[in-house]
């Protein structure tokens, strides 16, 4: 099947954005896409990430969503530490029957919808002959 | 000390998954009705990840949840051992959908953390912002470091 499921290998910062603050490297969010009648429908699980601090890139054929998480407690020591110190970073390969100029994104409670509504079909037209 | 958690790997192979997701639901509706609850809920459980702060005052517990809403979630403190529970229920209900990749967990969850020091159980707050459920502690006065003064 082709659609926006093909993650492109993208686990590790490259060479361009390997600046200091990416040293520590990107967590990949967990994702849930599903194909309705009229698009398609992603939602990414990014704890911590506000509004402002989410950023989705388009480029030709991918979409790539980055989540910066909003820093948690100044001057609080961790005492022990489950969740990753990174930022989230994923990309998707867009079907080509997606309208990347109608793609529209939503944070809500650490969860981005991300919605890709296909493109209008063409009609039939009859071209007249002169 | 040290805290081991189910960590899940960074790169799934996700036709494999979906079988799974599939055996999972055909078990689901084997033992649906025929035990009282429980059995079925063996696949579809989950643990957010726990962080513990600690500053002067305060130990701060934080648990990434995203995806819920305020009311779904409870917390409770007892021993001096924190519980949070809760679930996270799939509402969004698509018709005529096909789904492509299915990586998010839902269903009950349960954690217990035993605290390090004594906490004041009646002035705990939480608050749920962005997915994060920050629940601060306040150290109970014996558990604060305190200064004895030397008489002569």
């Amino acid at each position: 099947m082709n659609s926006t499921v093909a993650t492109t290998q993208e686990n590790r910062p490259t060479r361009e954005n390997r600046g200091e603050e990416r040293q520590r490297g990107w967590v990949q969010p967990q994702v849930n896409i599903v194909e309705v009648k009229d698009g398609y429908l992603l939602e990414a699980e990014m704890p911590g990430v506000s509004k402002e601090g989410l950023e989705v890139l388009l480029e030709n054929n991918e979409i790539t969503i980055i989540g910066r998480r909003s820093p948690l407690l100044d001057g609080s020591q961790p005492v022990y530490r489950e969740s990753y110190d990174r930022d989230y970073r994923r990309s998707f390969e867009l079907d080509p029957s997606i309208d990347t100029g109608k793609i529209t994104a939503r944070m809500e409670n650490g969860v981005l919808f991300l919605e890709l509504p296909k493109a209008e079909k063409v009609k039939p037209r009859k071209i007249s002959v002169e | 000390m040290k805290l081991a958690r189910f960590q899940r790997p960074d790169v799934w192979n996700w036709s494999a998954l979906d079988r799974l997701t599939d055996l999972r639901d055909d078990i689901n509706r084997l033992f649906d009705g025929s035990f009282d609850g429980g059995t079925s809920d063996v696949f579809n459980t989950w643990a957010p990840a726990l962080d513990l702060y600690e500053d002067k005052d305060n130990l701060v517990l934080t648990a990434e949840l995203p995806g819920l809403k305020k009311d779904d979630i409870d917390i409770s403190l007892r021993d001096n051992v924190i519980t949070i529970s809760g679930e996270r229920k799939n509402e969004k209900k698509y018709e005529d959908s096909e789904t492509s990749r299915s990586e998010r967990f839902f269903g009950r969850f349960t954690r217990s953390l035993a605290l390090p020091k004594t906490v004041d159980a009646n002035k705990v707050k939480a608050a749920y912002k962005d997915g994060i459920l920050t629940v601060t502690l306040p150290k109970a006065e014996e558990a604060k470091p305190r200064q004895i003064a030397i008489k002569d």
